[in-house]
C-alpha cells in the first residue's frame, strides 16, 4: 500500500521552463506548457499518462485542456505563492488514496512581461479593499513588508540583518548562471540601494520575472519502473496552514502561526528534527521572510536568525545551506515563487544543482502565500529513512 | 466601499467615531466586522464606540508611491487600547524613522476621501 508520507510518493519528474527571466515572447499558457513538457520528459512520461492535475494562478480546467490531459483528479487550491507546496501535499494524499496515479503540478507566470495574464484587482468592498487598500497597502512591497520593523525591534535586530540575507543569497546566485541578480554585494551596498519601502531597499525585495516549472508525482513503486527512476525524490512529510488574508490581522506580527503549524506537521510526518535537515529552501519574497522562517520552523531560537545568517551559516559552505538557487531575491520570482523553491530542492537532492551542496540528503521547503496568509511545508529526501 | 456587515463601521467614521464590534459573551472587541465573535463564535455582538487611542506596532515608509503633495505615506499597524489591530496611515509627522519610535502612543482622526472617511492616526502630543 502506498503511504502519503515516508517515501510512498515521489517526485518522478521536475523541470523549469527552458529559460527564466524576461520572456516577452512567452504567454502564461506557453510557460505552463513548456514547463509541463519538460517535466514529463524528465519523468519519461506522456500527457496521456497523467490522470491528476494541479495548478494555481490560472484555471486548472484550462491548463488541463491546454496540455491535453483528461484528469480524474483536479486541485485548483490557490493560496498564493505556496500553492504548489499544498499541491504536492494534496497529490501525495490522492496518490496514496488511489484517487490519482500520476499527478502533474504546473506553474507558469508572466510576472514581468505580463503576456496573457488575467488582470488582478482588489475589489473595493473586499476585506483588503476596505481595510488595507485605502491606506496604500496594496502591492506586495507595501503589504508583506509592514510587520518587519516589529520583528527586528523585538529582537534588537536592525536593517543590517535584512541586508545580510541578501548578501548570503547573492553568493549562491553568483554560482547560478540562470540567476537574475548575480553580482556579489555587501551589507553596506544593499543598504545604499534605492529605498522601496523603508526599511526595505531594492535588493531586499525579490526580482520580478517570467517563468514556469512543473512536477510529476507518482508512487515510489511506479517510479521505480520509469527510465529516470533512480533520480526519484521521496516525499517524507508535509504540512499546511493558514491565518488571515489581511497582513494587518496576523495573530502575532513578529511570528507567523502558519509557519509554526505547517512546519511542525511536516517535521512530525517526516519523523525528523531540524538538525536532520541538510538543505533549506525558505521562500524569500522579501528579506525578512527567511528570518521569520528560521525562527518559526525551529532552526534557531528566538532572536538568533539575524546573527545566524550574518555569520555565514546559510551561505556556501555553511551549516544550513539556504536558498541555494539565489532565492526569490536573486534567482527568479514570477509572483508565485513556490514552484522554484521546490525545483531547487529536487535539483539538490538529485545532485544536479548549479551550486551543489555536497551530500545533501534531506531538504526542507517552506512556502508562504498571500503575504503572511498561508504556509506550506515539504520534506524531501533522496533516500528512504 | 461598505458591505452590510461593515456599514456601521463606515457610518461611524463619517460621524468622527471609531466603532468596533464587541462580544457580549466573552467581552472582547474584534476587527474586522463579522457576523459572529471572532474569538468565541457568539452571535451576541454589538457595535460600540472605542477610545481611538493605541500604539504604533510597525510601519513602512512608501518611497515608491508619494501622495499628491509629494509626501511619502507612512503605512502603519496600530494596536488599539481595546485590543484589535488595524492598518492605517500616520499623519502629521515627517516620514522620518527617527520621529516614529515603535510603541509610540497614537490617537485617531478621520480623513475624508470621496464619500468615505478613513481612520488615520497621529502621534499623541503632535500638533494637529
Amino acid at each position: 500500500m502506498t503511504t502519503m508520507h515516508g517515501g510512498g510518493v515521489v517526485i518522478a519528474g521536475a523541470a523549469e521552463t527552458d529559460e527564466v527571466g524576461a520572456l516577452p515572447e512567452h504567454s502564461v499558457l506557453r510557460l505552463h506548457g513548456e514547463a509541463a513538457r519538460n517535466a514529463l520528459a524528465d519523468a519519461g512520461l506522456q500527457p496521456g499518462d497523467v490522470d491528476g492535475i494541479a495548478t494555481a494562478g490560472h484555471n486548472v480546467v484550462e491548463i488541463a485542456h491546454h496540455l491535453g490531459i483528461a484528469p480524474r483528479w483536479l486541485d485548483g487550491t490557490s493560496v498564493g505563492g505556496c500553492s504548489f507546496m499544498l499541491h504536492v501535499r494534496h497529490a501525495a494524499a490522492a496518490i496514496a488514496a488511489g484517487a490519482a496515479d500520476v499527478v502533474l503540478v504546473t506553474h507558469g507566470e508572466s510576472g514581468r512581461s505580463r503576456v496573457g495574464v488575467t488582470p488582478y484587482s482588489i475589489g473595493p468592498d473586499s476585506l483588503k479593499g476596505q481595510f488595507e487598500a485605502p491606506f496604500g497597502s496594496t502591492a506586495p512591497f507595501s503589504s508583506f513588508t509592514v510587520p518587519a520593523l516589529r520583528f527586528l525591534h523585538d529582537r534588537g535586530m536592525s536593517r543590517r540583518d535584512l541586508a545580510a540575507v541578501v548578501v548570503a543569497q547573492r553568493e549562491w546566485a553568483f554560482r547560478n548562471p540562470r540567476a537574475f541578480r548575480r553580482k556579489p554585494i555587501t551589507v553596506d551596498e544593499v543598504l545604499d540601494r534605492p529605498p522601496v519601502a523603508y526599511p526595505f531597499t531594492r535588493d531586499m525585495c525579490c526580482v520580478v520575472t517570467d517563468g514556469g516549472g512543473a512536477l510529476v508525482l507518482t508512487s515510489a513503486e511506479r517510479a521505480a519502473d520509469l527510465p529516470n527512476g533512480d533520480r526519484r525524490v521521496y516525499v517524507l512529510g508535509s504540512g499546511e496552514a493558514s491565518e488571515s488574508s489581511l497582513v494587518s490581522q496576523m495573530d502575532d506580527v513578529s511570528s507567523f502561526g502558519a509557519f509554526r503549524r505547517a512546519s511542525a506537521e511536516a517535521f512530525a510526518t517526516a519523523g525528523i528534527m531540524p538538525a536532520d535537515v541538510d538543505h533549506l529552501m525558505a521562500y524569500d519574497a522579501f528579506a525578512h521572510v527567511p528570518l521569520y522562517m528560521l525562527e518559526d520552523l525551529g532552526f534557531v531560537s528566538h532572536g538568533e536568525s539575524g546573527a545566524f545568517v550574518a555569520s555565514g551559516n546559510t551561505g556556501p559552505g555553511g551549516t544550513l545551506p539556504m536558498n541555494t538557487n539565489g532565492g526569490g531575491l536573486s534567482y527568479t520570482h514570477t509572483g508565485m515563487y513556490g514552484m522554484f523553491a521546490i525545483q531547487e530542492a529536487v535539483r539538490q537532492l538529485r545532485g544536479e544543482a548549479p551550486a551543489q551542496v555536497p551530500d545533501a540528503e534531506v531538504s526542507f521547503v517552506q512556502g508562504v502565500g498571500m503575504f503572511f496568509g498561508a504556509a506550506g511545508s515539504l520534506v524531501f529526501a533522496n533516500r528512504l529513512p | 466601499m461598505p458591505t452590510p456587515e461593515s456599514a456601521p463601521f463606515w457610518a461611524g467614521t463619517l460621524r468622527g467615531e471609531l466603532r468596533l464590534q464587541q462580544c457580549d459573551d466573552c467581552g472582547r472587541h474584534y476587527f474586522y466586522p463579522r457576523v459572529s465573535c471572532r474569538y468565541c463564535g457568539s452571535s451576541r455582538i454589538q457595535w460600540r464606540q472605542v477610545s481611538g487611542h493605541g500604539r504604533l506596532v510597525s510601519y513602512i515608509i512608501n518611497h515608491r508611491q508619494p501622495d499628491s503633495a509629494g509626501r511619502q505615506p507612512i503605512i502603519a499597524l496600530v494596536e488599539l487600547d481595546e485590543g484589535p489591530r488595524m492598518m492605517t496611515n500616520i499623519v502629521g509627522v515627517d516620514a522620518d524613522p527617527d520621529l516614529l519610535p515603535l510603541d509610540a502612543r497614537l490617537t485617531v482622526e478621520f480623513e475624508v476621501r470621496g464619500d468615505q472617511a478613513i481612520p488615520v492616526f497621529r502621534l499623541e502630543g503632535a500638533a494637529s
